[in-house]
């Protein structure tokens, strides 16, 4: 049997903190990071989202980068968590390297900025004009640490970032790969936002997942990174996880909402368990996906019950800390099972109070220490993109 | 003036592209979802905008619109209500 | 061992009519901007799910069922989309209206189909198919990362039978004609099929759609052997004969093995250098192909390319109007692709005759 992929590096920003250490701070200690948009320019004040509150003028400087740089903010953000994932493997970066990236709009932020000015035929900002096609975030980033061999990006709407990490994986198995930085990066832009708001799916209040009572999610923004090596690699360096499991499946029901009975969901699941080759009592853990839409938590919910049965194991959503942060989403709660599985505890599902009607589950509303094996981490996409990944204690 | 039914088979056609249909092919009772017209969820949200747009009536919930986008007739009657322009 | 995999069906939409190998003469555009010619969509979509749809949509549904039907396979195990730049005509809507009715009022339809992955999902959706499903974009390597991935999914599981891959982008009015004000379009409109003959900065560009119905089984109308992908994002152009010789290598090929190249030159003459090399020196006595003045340069514009190198393959014929040089290839047994974008995303696919 293959021998399950190891971690040896994670890095992270999100809206509860710029690296690995305050975000585990953040869970553990319940502290959210949702808030009303400030960087962001919307006219939505209202809408509560998952934001940074580091300008894009900071995250440049730190990262060293020169005046007239054409990083975006998700280009930013990346570039960011990719640097710690790289500095905890102390990574070697060589032609056997590769990157994948998962991210959704890429740099709308750049696009929505200079649209009118293109339009208007003003060349000024022209770096810019590739900076809409996600390729372009994944390939400046890419540069940004010297990676020149194998790079490439993944759209599959919020699944992107579970995905990026799930193909990262296979080509370390398939050794095609010595050594892979995967994840993913998207930032809040206008778009996103009115997009949500157009389908009537965001909430006006912290999102509650799996409250019978919830009103939509919040949106987030954030990147987060993990560092996958070959076993041949890896000497002796300190593995601080495996990937053992990994299964994607289409939903085909429609556009956006997940099928009644959650059958992507369900088939992803089952076909991540059918790759690590365990059974679902071994998992302790499941990290959902859990936007708090209506849709999304009844139907993971039924997907969950036709797996589980009555015996869900521990699960949460930690979309409440965060917002959703769409493509980098798979990306952070891979960090996130991680840190479950390091300190052997379940992070809390804020903003809990009443259990859905129709499953009547209910998340694990407070930390919890118990012993951790396997986390399942799941990530639903519009399109009908469902990936679920298994990430297992190093030895298990 | 036209009349609110026509106004309203002519703004959902060209709204939700239903381009090879004129006004007369939409009955006034026909369900606009499901075995009739066939619109669907999609096409409700771009109608709670239209009712927006058009007649200043603004849904907050999504799932009001079923009990209005029922038929013509249905919606007709909801504007006469609820309009404010 | 490892399987074999077949190219055993291809749906083609671009600016060129389809029959490849009996062109009499090319479609001729005189605008560096040209859409691609459109079947009946009609045929292949019911008309309640085609209102809403873009052009990138329509295409990348229509040539997933041609190539599926021609290669009789009714539900692929996986369906793996590469496209660079998406479904730009609804970004564009989308973030159109946005910004002239400042974040009022907005309808969900574009946003919803904006996103990267809308063909690959419609395509699964059309099919009920809820197998495997990923789409990648990665500039002009977005349609060879998903060959990639095929060729993995094939390896990795043997109760793989069939996988559809394919690649599509779509022109938009504003977002297309952006590339005037970077330099990626030629400054003044020339004729597509003058593009070679070029010296000057940008390309052409158009639009399409090309998926291919990948097996493990050799069939009577079996195209060619999908034998082998690879890509890097950046090369120096010094060093791409020994990444081509690398890659042959790996594959146990000669070079004398490659009878025919086929060659991404766009007519940029700040990155066609990068064709020169292998030109000159690695493919000096073999067949030399070019593509771009028919179809324009786009992300997925390779797709191209693997169309006609699996028709010439099956026929084993050359059109005249694809030709570089006047050396002649009997009957072409392996073919190398070769293309690049801007100096970066390189990539390099081999197919041989059956």
């Amino acid at each position: 049997m293959n021998k399950a992929v190891a971690i040896t590096g994670m890095g992270i920003i999100s809206a509860i903190g710029n690296d690995t250490g305050e975000n585990y701070r953040s869970l553990i200690l319940g502290k959210h990071g949702i808030s009303s948009p400030e960087i962001l320019k919307t006219i939505h004040r209202d809408l509560p989202v998952g934001e940074i509150k580091i300008s894009n003028e900071t995250l440049a400087q730190d990262l060293n980068l020169p005046k007239n740089h054409s990083f975006t903010r998700a280009a930013l953000l990346g570039a960011f968590a990719v640097s710690e994932a790289i500095t905890q493997s102390k990574l070697k970066i060589d032609g056997g390297t590769g990157f994948i990236s998962g991210t959704s709009v890429g740099g709308m932020d750049a696009t929505e900025t200079y649209f009118k000015e293109f339009t208007e035929g003003k060349a000024e900002n022209s770096r810019f004009i590739r900076a809409q096609h996600p390729g372009f975030t994944t390939e400046i980033i890419a540069e940004h640490f010297g990676i020149t061999g194998f790079v490439s990006t993944i759209s599959t709407a919020c699944s992107s970032g579970a995905n990026a990490i799930m193909l990262g994986a296979r080509m370390i198995k398939a050794g095609k790969l010595k050594r892979v930085i995967v994840g993913g990066t998207d930032c809040l832009t206008k778009f996103t936002l009115n997009g949500f708001n157009s389908l009537m799916i965001l909430s006006d209040e912290h999102c509650k997942p799996f409250d019978e009572n919830r009103n939509g999610l919040n949106l987030g923004e954030g990147a987060a990174y993990l560092v996958l090596e070959a076993e041949e690699e890896l000497n002796v360096k300190p593995v601080l996880g495996r990937i053992s499991g990994y299964g994607n499946a289409n939903d085909a029901f429609h556009q956006t909402a997940s099928s009644e009975n959650g059958e992507g969901a369900f088939l992803a699941m089952q076909k991540a368990m059918k790759t690590a080759g365990i059974s679902s009592e071994k998992i302790d853990y499941i990290n959902a996906h859990g936007t708090a839409t209506k849709n999304n938590d009844s139907a993971e919910a039924k997907a969950l019950k036709r797996i589980f049965f009555k015996n869900s194991p521990d699960f949460s959503s930690t979309k409440a800390f965060t917002g959703h942060t769409l493509a980098a989403a798979g990306a952070l709660e891979a960090v996130y099972s991680l840190l479950s599985i390091q300190h052997q505890e379940v992070f809390a599902n804020l903003n809990f109070s009443d259990p859905m009607d129709s499953s009547g589950f209910i998340p694990v509303t407070q930390l919890k220490a118990k012993p951790i094996d396997h986390v399942l981490s799941n990530s639903f996409g519009f399109g009908g993109n469902c990936t679920s990944l298994i990430f297992s204690k190093n030895g298990e | 003036m036209k009349n609110l039914h026509t106004e309203l088979k002519e703004s959902i056609i060209e709204q939700l592209n239903l381009e090879d249909m004129e006004p007369a092919d939409i009955g006034n009772e026909e369900p606009l979802f499901g075995d009739g017209l066939g619109l669907d969820s999609i096409d409700a949200l771009e109608l709670i905008v239209l009712l927006e747009k058009d007649y200043g009536i603004k849904l907050t919930d999504p799932t009001q619109g079923k009990e209005i986008f029922v038929s013509i007739d249905r919606m007709a009657t909801y504007i006469e209500e609820n309009r404010t322009k | 061992m490892e399987n074999k995999i077949y190219i055993n069906g291809i749906g083609s939409i671009s600016a060129q009519p389809g029959d490849v190998i009996s062109w009499e003469a090319a479609r001729l555009y005189h605008e560096n901007i040209f859409p691609a010619i459109s079947p009946n969509y009609k045929e292949f979509i019911k008309p309640m799910a085609l209102r809403r749809m873009s052009q990138a949509i329509k295409m990348g549904i229509t040539s997933a069922k041609i190539a599926l039907n021609e290669a009789e396979i009714e539900i692929p195990e996986a369906i793996i989309t590469g496209t660079g730049e998406g479904c730009k005509q609804d970004t564009e809507k989308f973030l159109e209206n946005l910004l002239d009715q400042d974040e009022k009022l907005l309808t969900p339809t574009s946003f919803i189909q904006s996103t990267h992955n809308t063909i690959g999902g419609q395509i699964a959706l059309n099919l009920g198919c809820k197998n495997y499903n990923v789409t990648y974009t990665q500039n002009s390597v977005s349609l060879e990362t998903a060959f990639l991935d095929a060729q993995m999914q094939f390896s990795e599981n043997p109760e793989i039978n069939s996988v559809l891959v394919g690649g599509v982008d779509e022109i938009s009015e504003k977002i297309t004609s952006f590339r005037k004000l970077d330099g990626q379009l030629k400054p003044d409109p020339i004729k597509n099929t003058d593009l070679l003959k070029e010296d000057s900065t940008g390309t052409i560009t158009s639009e399409g759609a090309h998926f291919f119905a990948l097996s493990k089984e050799k069939k009577q109308n079996t195209y060619a052997e999908f034998q082998s992908v690879f890509m890097k994002n950046s090369i120096q152009p010094e060093k791409i004969n020994d990444e081509i010789e690398a890659f042959l290598k790996i594959n146990k090929l000669d070079l004398a093995a490659v009878d025919t190249v086929i060659l991404g030159i766009n007519g940029d003459n700040r990155y066609d250098h990068y064709y020169k090399n292998p030109q000159e020196k690695l493919f000096k006595n073999t067949t030399q192909l070019a593509y771009k003045h028919l179809i324009g340069d786009f992300d997925t514009a390779s797709g191209y390319a693997v169309y006609l190198a699996a028709n010439i393959l099956k026929s084993g014929e050359i059109p005249e109007i694809l030709k570089l040089n006047k050396l002649e290839c009997s009957v072409p047994k392996t073919i190398l692709i070769y293309n690049q974008y801007l100096g970066r995303d390189h990539s390099l696919i081999l197919l041989s005759a059956v």
